[in-house]
């Protein structure tokens, strides 16, 4: 992939957030964190459950109304979201989900666009149901990218995908970013997803960041490659579960 | 990760023979459902019965004043249709019955949107349905004839307020069954109120609509039956009330087998709808 300029870093980021502090009754999820994230930058979010990265995710989305909470977050105006379900509108058709809510007379094409992006031009008249999982997930895709966002937030994109689509969806991931180059947030719990996709990955533990990681392995990566197993140790080490350890 | 096979080795049991199965071939087990469905088997009841009717009247097992011949209705029929009388009162019917469900529908949609789009509207709007429900439609109809009289009036109001319950219950149910994921998903995007509603809560709640629908329709057949028996001048079941009077009992025959097909039709039509416009789902269940 192309290497990240060293120049990012010193232009406007396109998130800042400061001292974010989340709770649940008693339970703090997250604790004073600190994140910057550089437009065009890949950021992946690793973390156990209850580590409090999708609560990060839904509060960069604005999607944690009910939730008590200080620090501040500041975002693009364009976030585009991608869920773990891919949540297109049973009762719509794969084009009218792509451009929903849409306005100008072009959407419909730049809808045909976004679906012929992803790999599946000519399935603008189907209906969600008729679609694969991994197909259905593209949809969701396209209708992220449609949008040209600055901000793409991605909750577990392809947790419900079989292991063969979920390693097509990485490659096609990729190269929509490095085409659209929106900063990127990915919430995962695969170690070996976030190695290959990210430019960086942190490790979040407790409401807090316990470990980060910028990974500058060319692409392809392969995982096969001792520096990637180097870079997994050394990430499933911050997730606590070193071979021993996870014994006891 | 998941084995430990440095301690207890004791714990594993030693090794034995494993047993030596008797082959045999594989043969189809015999099912214990219901089997497959059979073509038009949904008729064959009905045709026994008309079959055991035709055969106990040209016996002569049947008395003609109670249970007329088949062909006897049919032969009244025809006389009424020549006559005109049948037309008249089916078009009676079909007004006031029209008339009933279309008001019933509007208000009970109106009533199921107010309620299901907003907290406020459910607390102001639900309660009254709900006690509406919960008394017996005919039970009303003292009170609607000391306020509306026994004209045309009383009767379309009575049909109304029968149709309208359904299709506010089941519109309500589905704009409340609307998976909560879609107003997320909505708010991400950055949808107005207008388009989420035109686009999301009014597809998501026509599964629910055109159920209710389905119990409004035959619920708007049952009150009219019930109406058109209280000091009507026409219509089918004035007719029959007719026919009561004098004993033809084979009008009022001709007046039920009318019903029936009424029912019948009506509820086809509202099925067909339903393939239609839920397309979407008719996918899954191919």
């Amino acid at each position: 992939m192309a290497a990240h300029p060293g120049g990012l870093s010193t232009a406007a980021p396109a998130v800042r957030i400061g001292g974010l502090t989340r709770a649940y009754g008693e339970r703090t999820v997250l604790d004073a964190l600190d994140l910057e994230i550089a437009p065009g930058e890949f950021v992946a979010l690793l973390g156990q459950s209850g580590s409090g990265k999708s609560t990060l995710l839904r509060a960069l989305a604005g999607l944690d109304y009910e939730v008590a909470g200080t620090g501040s977050v500041e975002v693009p105006g364009k976030v585009s979201v991608v869920f773990q379900d891919s949540r297109l509108l049973p009762w719509g058709r794969v084009l009218d989900n792509v451009v929903l809510g849409l306005e100008g007379a072009d959407a419909a094409a730049r809808g045909r666009d976004a679906l012929a992006e992803v790999g599946l031009a000519g399935r603008e008249r189907a209906w969600p149901s008729e679609l694969s999982g991994g197909e259905q997930q593209r949809v969701a895709l396209a209708r992220s990218l449609v949008r040209d966002p600055e901000l793409l937030l991605a909750d577990e994109p392809f947790g419900a995908l079989d292991a063969l689509t979920r390693i097509r969806m990485h490659a096609l991931l990729r190269r929509l970013c490095d085409r659209h180059r929106p900063a990127v947030l990915l919430v995962t719990h695969d170690v070996d997803e976030a190695i290959v996709l990210a430019d960086r990955v942190l490790v979040l533990d407790e409401g807090r960041v316990a470990a980060e990681r910028t990974i500058d392995l060319e692409s392809p990566r392969n995982s096969a490659d001792p520096r990637f197993a180097e870079v997994r140790a050394h990430l499933l080490g911050a997730l606590g579960v070193t071979g021993e350890r996870d014994l006891d | 990760m998941d084995t430990q096979t440095t301690d207890a080795p004791a714990a594993v049991p030693p090794r034995t023979t494993p047993p030596r199965p008797v082959l045999r071939t594989v043969r189809a087990r015999r099912r214990l459902g219901p089997g497959r469905r059979i073509r038009f088997g949904f008729l064959l009841g009905p045709l026994l019965l008309l079959t055991a009717w035709t055969l106990g009247s040209a016996a002569g097992l049947l008395d003609g004043r109670f249970l007329p011949a088949p062909w006897t209705i049919l032969g009244t029929a025809g006389d009424l249709i020549a006559s005109g009388r049948l037309q008249e009162h089916l078009l009676s019917s079909l007004r006031r019955a029209g008339l009933g469900l279309g008001l019933g529908i509007a208000l009970g949609t109106v009533l199921a949107l107010v309620s299901g789009l907003s907290r406020w509207g459910e607390a102001v709007v639900d309660g009254p349905v709900q006690i509406k429900r919960a008394i017996p439609a005919l039970a009303l109809m003292p009170l609607l004839i000391l306020w509306l009289g026994i004209g045309e009036v009383m009767k379309v109001t009575t049909i109304t307020l029968g149709v309208l319950v359904p299709i506010y219950i089941h519109t309500h149910n589905g704009l409340r069954g609307i998976d909560n994921r879609y107003a997320e998903l909505a708010e991400t995007l950055g949808l107005t109120h207008r388009t989420f509603v035109r686009r999301v809560v009014l597809p998501g709640a026509l599964p629910g609509f055109l159920v209710g629908m389905r119990f409004a329709v035959t619920s708007a057949w049952l009150f009219l039956a019930v109406v058109e028996q209280i000091n009507s001048t026409s219509g089918i079941g004035y007719m029959m009330e007719l026919a009561r009077t004098y004993g033809q009992t084979d009008v009022i025959l001709v007046g039920l087998v009318i019903y029936g097909l009424l029912g019948l039709f009506s509820d086809g039509l509202v099925r067909y709808v339903q393939r239609r416009a839920l397309a979407w789902r008719r996918t899954l269940e191919d």
